[in-house]
């Protein structure tokens, strides 16, 4: 495996090595990385540790806009994804309340794209099949569908904020 | 110039990819992390890390550049890889952008323009143009249906829809949209003629700004939504007078460019009727880089860092041999038998196959994180052999060995298509994959009703 602390050819060159042992098993650990290598079916394999930590430059003056760009958001640390607004509703008894959930974990967009128009409101009618939101995961956009026809009581989640997978996104009075 | 220390301003493969090739120069290597990734193998991998808040942010991968004193910026595929306002801000601070010139950048990364550049270099362009809100209908229309919906902002098949129905233009149009706006900041889409059933070849180009020469072509037709699963190179059945003409219509291009560094020229190849056409260029080293280095025994990396350094080509096209065939999988965490839907979480277990003829590119290992926030790739599986035959031999035995545990991934989908009497056969079209998979869970229905 091309992890660098050995390159294909290093490994190559140890497996020539092990071909003509008859070891079925080579463990090799240093301060830096553990490789080990099994004879299986058909050929070696090969699986890989690197052990050695991160080396961190320390930076003062970064630069760096206010918000992180659409599609490559950092996670929120612990709750604060659940959005501040949510909780409370999160709480609430009430039986007419349905929650849209997060079908992946993602970033909850509320409009097709910057600047344009959100895809509903509070107070918006909606059929099980309206699409309400998107959850963008690994760059895929998956829209969010309603799943009940009612009226959009409030959002869980704000535009553009990471939602873990299941999380409440929207809550809609079902019915009339 | 020589350069000394480069900043890597990308992550996952590519970024341990780039590094492998620095340290074996002797360059050091400096790679800009998130939070998210700030203890992954990569960080663990690089000289140094340097931490910003997002991949797309060009002032803060800059600042980074310049605090680190790093000679050159690396940008890998992706993120800020074709980006003109970053190699603008590269040369006003002094620093190497190890890519194409902004000028070459803007031309090729805007793929409208750079359909314009392709008619004018005398190559074959399928009918299409801008879509803007009011006139995307009659702009459909005068194609004719059905149409593709294309992000203009960048390649890599985001935004990318077909539309058989003047009726689902409109919602397309929006949606691709989105996804363009999402990856490449730029929300502009284009229709484009839509060719089906037909190849996806494409040639890898070596230029210095005066010359330029190619590194053969690879086949790319097995996808699924435009995203590559497979590739190979050489493009299998291909025949010579198609691969030549091929060949010749990207130098063509890069001439016309005055390309400077690594690209790919991709085409849509019907090899029923000989012909192709331009669809866009890659101004940047591409993930399927590989299976080229695998059949022409070249660094890509290293010939992009010379070029760089004003260099110039050190190889003539003469001197670029080509043996035997390669095969490239991409392993990605996505649950095949959930449609393909992303599966973030973390790797428990990643066991890869070793031995003659085959090379892993990864940057997992047992504990890493798959984050949810960047692209599902997580690992490359190259195979060559003498011939196509003995590396699709090699290519079962290998996936076979493989065992990522943790996260769902395509291994399964590689395993069963290696297998394939179609795909062993050679030259499937792009539209293989979308029906081989149909065909699988039609066969899972029937057995389970």
């Amino acid at each position: 495996m091309d992890l660098n602390p050995l390159t294909n050819e290093d490994v190559a060159d140890i497996l020539a090595l092990l071909d003509s042992l008859p070891y079925d098993e080579l463990d090799l650990q240093t301060p830096r990385f553990r490789l080990t290598l099994r004879r299986a079916p058909g050929g070696w394999t090969q699986s890989t540790q690197v052990l050695s930590a991160p080396e961190r430059l320390a930076t003062t003056a970064m630069s760096h806009r206010g918000a992180p760009d659409h599609g490559d958001v950092t996670l929120p640390s612990s709750a604060a994804g659940a959005g501040e607004g949510g909780n409370a509703a999160d709480e609430a008894e009430d039986a007419e309340l349905v929650a849209v959930r997060a079908p992946l974990p993602g970033t909850f967009y509320r409009a097709p794209r910057p600047g344009a128009a959100p895809f509903v409101e509070v107070g918006s009618r909606v059929e099980a099949d309206t699409v309400v939101g998107i959850v963008e995961t690994m760059k895929l956009m998956n829209s969010v569908h309603a799943g009940v026809a009612g009226v959009v009581a409030g959002f869980c989640v704000a535009n553009a904020e990471f939602a873990a997978q299941g999380a409440a996104l929207l809550r809609i009075r079902a019915g009339q | 110039v020589i350069l000394r220390r480069v900043l890597i301003a990308n992550r996952g493969e590519i970024a341990v990819r780039v590094m492998r090739t620095c340290r074996r120069l002797g360059i050091e290597t400096v790679l800009t992390v998130t939070q998210a990734d700030a203890d992954a193998v990569p960080a663990r991998l690089a000289d140094k890390t340097i931490e910003i808040t997002s991949y797309l942010d060009v002032d803060a991968v800059v600042a980074a550049a310049a605090a680190a004193r790093a000679d050159a910026i690396h940008p890998g595929y992706g993120f800020l890889s074709e980006n003109p306002r970053l190699a603008r801000a590269c040369e006003a601070a002094g620093i190497v952008f190890i890519g194409p010139g902004a000028d070459v950048l803007e031309a090729a990364g805007d793929k409208l323009t750079a359909r314009g550049h392709a008619a004018a270099a005398g190559l074959p362009v399928l009918a299409g143009g801008l879509a803007e809100a009011a006139g995307a209908e009659a702009l459909a229309e005068r194609i004719g249906y059905p149409v593709l919906v294309k992000a203009a902002g960048g390649g890599g098949g985001r935004g990318l829809r077909v539309v058989r129905d003047p009726g689902e233009l409109a919602g397309a149009v929006a949606v691709g949209s989105a996804e363009a706006q999402a990856a490449f900041g730029d929300a502009r889409v284009y229709l484009e003629r839509y060719v089906s059933p037909a190849r996806h070849v494409e040639v890898q180009l070596l230029g210095d700004g005066e010359n330029v020469i190619h590194l053969g072509d690879r086949d790319c037709s097995v996808q699924r939504r435009y995203q590559k699963l497979i590739e190979e190179a050489p493009a299998p059945r291909l025949g010579e007078t198609l691969r030549v003409g091929l060949r010749a219509a990207a130098v063509a291009f890069g001439l016309h460019l005055k390309y400077q560094g690594m690209g790919t020229v991709e085409f849509l190849v019907d090899p029923e009727r000989s012909a192709f056409w331009f669809l866009e260029m890659n101004a940047r080293i591409q993930v399927e880089h590989p299976v080229t280095e695998a059949v022409t025994g070249l660094d890509l990396v290293a010939e992009q860092i010379a070029v760089a350094e004003g260099r110039g080509l050190r190889l003539s096209q003469a001197s670029v041999r080509q043996d035997g065939h390669a095969i490239e999988c991409r392993i990605n965490a996505e649950d095949p038998a959930a449609r393909f839907r992303p599966s973030p979480g973390t790797v428990t277990s990643a066991v890869f196959p070793a031995g003659p003829g085959i090379r892993v590119d990864t940057h997992i290992q047992a504990g890493s994180a798959v984050p949810p926030q960047y692209d599902s790739l997580l690992a490359k599986l190259v195979v060559a052999g003498g011939s196509r035959a003995e590396a699709l031999d090699r290519l079962r035995g290998a996936l076979a060995r493989c065992e990522i545990g943790g996260v769902a991934t395509t291994l399964p989908v590689h395993a069963a298509l290696a297998a394939d009497d179609e795909f062993a056969a050679g030259g499937v079209g792009t539209e293989y994959l979308a029906l081989w998979l149909e065909l699988q869970t039609r066969l899972v229905r029937d057995k389970s009703g």
